[in-house]
Order: structure tokens, then C-alpha cells, then sequence
């Protein structure tokens, strides 16, 4: 398969505090990656530098490149061109205080598109993919906020692929909800792998488990280990993600 | 003495109370003071009619659209600027020693006293920039005075808008500006209204900044264009108060009762504005 992103040499640190040292790894066109590790290991910190949403911490340094398509993300595209393409969904829903139609359209809205029939089109596809849309056909105007939790995080991946994005970051996204919820998120995950590539952030070792074509563990800012998802659970090859797994410490 | 502590906890209670309920009865004693020797001056013809015989008759119409000109010229200025000037400081400006003497300027703004904006106001508008005393002089000193309560409010209104809603924004590859215009800013409006209802209650009552501005001493007619003089209802009140022998004090008190009102007639407007807006808010 082809590689999607290729992060080479990554070192990120926050005001002279590490948080991410000499990352390589390369992430596969449409392939689920779960990305998990212990609190600091800086996870969150390689899913922002992914669609440059470390820039908006002044604080935050970066060296080594990432390259989406083989273009460099810092370098040769500016930070609009990116996020377009890589979004990210966030750890907490955050529905925009607006209404479950005004939500999807938004992105497509910044974007410039105003056709009317064209982003109606757009929300029900979006919804459909993200499984919400049975729902809440029937109250797209009522607000985003008024949802459950597991129905926000739904609305903010159709929100997400609104945008026709071609990489899809999440950060955490099933920590505050059920395992119902959660179970449904994961359902979109697996359905959208026919067209996006994911990356999948969690605290949650079994979620990484059961998606994640590959999983990266992440340590004090290191990758100790990528591998096949099952050759990781089963056989790993560093001592210290074995301790992690089993739950010797994280 | 020794209490046990619920009957401390009850004495501080009845004491806290004392000071609140203290508050309120200077509003009380001049609000029945105002209706009581005002109310009787108050008619029609007393709102809608020019002063005669040296202002010892007539009505002060002239007065009210005065400050209601001035008001509004000066919200208009100090508005747009004060809520452009607080989204800079707060969503663009980096932390460096530039934006911290924005900040102590503003700071500073607040606290010089109204007699100096006056005076500045004179040299400024009226002598150098020669728009004489005038409308647009007294709006401008009062717009510059207003400036500091309207950029710290506005300033307050943005920074409550969650981060992450920018972030949420900003993940879709929409542009800072955008996220600003579509997010931010609407979220803020409420904010930024009590801002405006705070800087329209402070300068429709000043007398000090528009008296070498703009107020007329007696001027029995409307003001045309924003190039001319007109009367304001707190320097008529100076004016009935201390400089016009044998007025009746009815219309002292009535004019006061027309100010005071008007001034919570603006604040009325602006806050259903904003309760109308913070109910359709989610968050």
C-alpha cells in the first residue's frame, strides 16, 4: 500500500518540555492506525503536529518533517490547506452552539460553497456515513447541543467529513461516552476505512484492539513499537509495550 | 464573648445583608426624590417644545435630542472600534511589549477623569482638527471615553468563548478570520452589547467632556448636521441648576427625571437586545 503521511525524525517539545522525540513512522493510504500509550506520551502531541494544530500553542517547537502525498505539511502547504485535508475530531464533543444541519454545512459554508440543494446533499450523506443520519432527520434544526454525548461525537465526525477530508485524526474520541456509544463511533471508524485514512488516539487498549489495522505505542514521547495490530497484541517485540499491555504500568 | 458558630455564621449573614441592602437606598432616595418634585414638570409639551424666556419656560426638546445625537455618533465611533481593537488583543496579537502598552493605555483611559477628556477633546477636535464646537467634536471626546469599558468588555465576551470551539473551527481548515467572524464573534454578541449598554449609560450622562465640545448654553433649535453645537440634557441641567436665576425647581427636577430616564430607557433597549440573543445561546 502506499503511504499516506510520512513523519520523519519528529521532535516536538512545549516550551523547552519534551513531548515527542525522533518519531519515524509511516502511516498507510486508508489504513486505521490506533496510537496508544501511557498519560505524556505524547500522543496528542503527534496528532496536532499532524494537522498543525500545534501552531496555535506560540509555545511549541517542532523539527523534522511530515509529508502528506509527499508534500511537507509545514513547508510547501499552509496550515488552512492541511487542516482541509487532515481533520481531527476532539477528545470531547464539541458540537458548534448552532443546529445539527448548520454544524455539517459549516465546514463546506467556510469553504465556499452555498448552493443550497448541493449542502443538503452534502449533510445527508455526511450524516449517513457517520450513522446519525436515522436520527436526526427529522430535527436538523434543532441544535447540536440538545444531542447525547455519543450522538454529538457522531455529528462531529459528519461534520468532519463534510469537508471531504482524506485523513481523519481522533483524539480520544470515545472517552466520555458509552459503550454503546462508543460502540457506534467505532462502527463509522471501520465504515470509513473504505475512503479515509484514520488515526486513532486512546487510553483505551482494547479500542485500539479491535479498530486498528496497526497500532503505535508511544512512550515518554518515543515510539517504542508499530506493528500489525495482532502481531503487537500477541508478540511484541519491546519489553516495555509488553509491560503496557498487560497492564504492568500506563 | 463566645458564640457558638452557627450563631456567628447567623450574625455575619444579617450583616452581609445590612451592606447589600444599604446599596440600594441611594437609588431608592433619589429615584423618589426625582419622581416626586420631578414628575409634575413632566407633560407633553415639557418633552416636545423649545425653552423660552431664558429656559425659566418652555420645554428642554432641544436637550433630548442633543444627547440622543451625541449617544448615538458616539457609540457608533467607539463601537466598531472598541470591539475591532479587543478581537485583536485577543485572538491576534502576540504577547510582547506592544500589546502590553495597549493594554496600559486602556487601563490609563479608564481612569483619567472626565474633565481632562474634555479638555483634550477641546484642543483635539475642536481647535486642531477645527471642527469647531460641535456634535462630532463632543461625540468624538465621549466615543474616546467610552473606548476602555467597551474593549475590556468585548475583551471578557471573547475570552469566555471556549477555546475549543475555535479549535473545533480551525480542525475543518477554516481560516482564523472565519472562525472568528462565525464562531467567536457571534458567541460574544452578548458580551459585547453589555459593553455598549455599559459605555452609552456612562457618556449620555457626562456633562464635564462635552462642555467645551459641544454643549450649547441656549440654543432654541435643532441641530442641522453634525457641524453644529446643540444642547445636552446633563449640561442643562448644570446650567438650570447653577447659572439661570429664579427657575422653578420643577423644571430642575424634571429635566433630571428626563435624563435619568432616558438613560435607563437605553439601558432597557440594549438589555431585551441582549436577552433576546443570550436565549437562542446553547452553551
Amino acid at each position: 500500500m502506499v503511504d499516506k503521511i510520512v513523519v520523519a525524525d519528529l521532535s516536538i517539545d512545549y516550551g523547552g518540555v519534551h513531548a515527542l522525540r525522533h518519531v519515524n513512522l509511516a502511516i498507510k493510504d486508508k489504513e486505521i492506525l490506533g496510537v496508544i500509550g501511557p498519560a505524556n506520551s505524547g500522543k496528542t502531541s503527534f496528532l496536532r503536529a499532524l494537522n498543525r494544530l500545534n501552531d496555535l500553542d506560540l509555545s511549541c517547537r517542532m523539527t523534522g518533517s511530515i509529508k502528506l502525498n509527499g508534500k511537507d505539511i509545514n513547508r510547501d502547504m499552509d496550515a488552512e490547506e492541511v487542516r482541509k485535508k487532515v481533520t481531527m475530531v476532539f477528545a470531547l464533543p464539541i458540537p458548534l452552539p448552532m443546529s445539527i444541519f448548520d454544524n455539517v454545512a459549516y465546514g463546506p459554508r467556510r469553504h465556499g460553497l452555498n448552493d443550497k440543494k448541493k449542502l443538503k446533499e452534502i449533510v445527508e450523506k455526511s450524516l449517513r456515513a457517520a450513522f446519525l443520519w436515522d436520527e436526526v432527520k427529522d430535527r436538523l434544526d434543532s441544535s447540536g447541543m440538545k444531542l447525547s454525548g455519543g450522538q454529538q461525537q457522531r455529528l462531529c465526525i459528519a461534520r468532519t467529513l463534510a469537508v471531504e477530508p482524506e485523513v481523519i485524526l481522533y483524539d480520544e474520541p470515545c472517552s466520555g461516552l458509552d459503550p454503546i456509544s462508543t460502540a457506534k463511533v467505532e462502527e463509522a471508524m471501520r465504515e470509513l476505512k473504505i475512503r479515509y485514512t484514520q488515526i486513532l488516539v486512546t487510553n483505551n487498549v482494547k479500542q485500539a484492539a479491535r479498530v486498528g489495522d496497526r497500532v503505535a505505542f508511544f512512550l515518554m514521547g518515543e515510539l517504542v513499537e508499530i506493528d500489525e495490530t495482532r502481531k503487537l497484541f500477541t508478540t511484541p517485540r519491546d519489553k516495555r509495550t509488553n509491560d503496557y499491555l498487560t497492564g504492568r504500568f500506563g | 464573648m463566645k458564640f457558638k458558630p452557627q450563631t456567628k455564621q447567623k450574625i455575619a449573614f444579617i450583616l452581609l445583608g445590612i451592606a447589600a441592602s444599604i446599596v440600594i437606598i441611594p437609588v431608592i432616595l433619589i429615584l423618589a426624590i426625582l419622581i416626586q418634585r420631578g414628575l409634575p414638570a413632566i407633560s407633553w409639551q415639557f418633552l416636545t417644545e423649545m425653552p423660552r424666556m431664558g429656559m425659566r419656560a418652555g420645554g428642554i426638546f432641544p436637550a433630548i435630542v442633543g444627547t440622543l445625537c451625541l449617544v448615538f455618533c458616539a457609540i457608533s465611533v467607539a463601537l466598531p472600534l472598541g470591539v475591532l481593537t479587543a478581537v485583536y488583543l485577543v485572538e491576534y496579537a502576540k504577547r510582547n511589549w506592544w500589546t502590553r502598552m495597549i493594554e496600559i493605555a486602556i487601563v490609563n483611559l479608564a481612569g483619567v477623569p472626565s474633565v481632562v477628556y474634555g479638555l483634550f477633546g477641546l484642543g483635539l477636535f475642536v481647535i486642531f482638527f477645527q471642527f469647531g464646537s460641535s456634535i462630532l467634536a463632543g461625540a468624538l471626546t465621549l466615543a474616546i471615553m467610552e473606548l476602555p469599558v467597551i474593549i475590556t468588555s468585548s475583551k471578557e465576551a471573547l475570552m469566555s468563548v471556549p477555546r475549543s470551539f475555535r479549535e473545533a473551527s480551525l480542525a475543518l481548515g477554516v481560516s482564523r478570520w472565519q472562525t472568528i467572524r462565525h464562531v467567536v464573534l457571534p458567541n460574544a454578541l452578548p458580551g459585547i452589547l453589555t459593553g455598549a449598554i455599559l459605555g452609552i449609560s456612562r457618556t449620555a450622562g457626562e456633562t464635564a467632556p462635552i462642555l467645551f465640545t459641544v454643549a450649547a448654553f441656549y440654543l432654541p433649535r435643532l441641530p442641522k448636521s453634525i457641524f453644529d453645537q446643540c444642547m445636552a440634557l446633563p449640561y442643562h441641567l448644570y446650567v438650570l441648576s447653577t447659572q439661570v436665576p429664579n427657575v422653578k425647581p420643577a423644571l430642575q427636577y424634571g429635566t433630571a427625571l428626563v435624563l435619568v430616564g432616558m438613560v435607563f430607557l437605553l439601558n432597557l433597549v440594549a438589555i431585551i437586545v441582549r436577552a433576546r440573543i443570550r436565549s437562542k445561546k446553547q452553551w
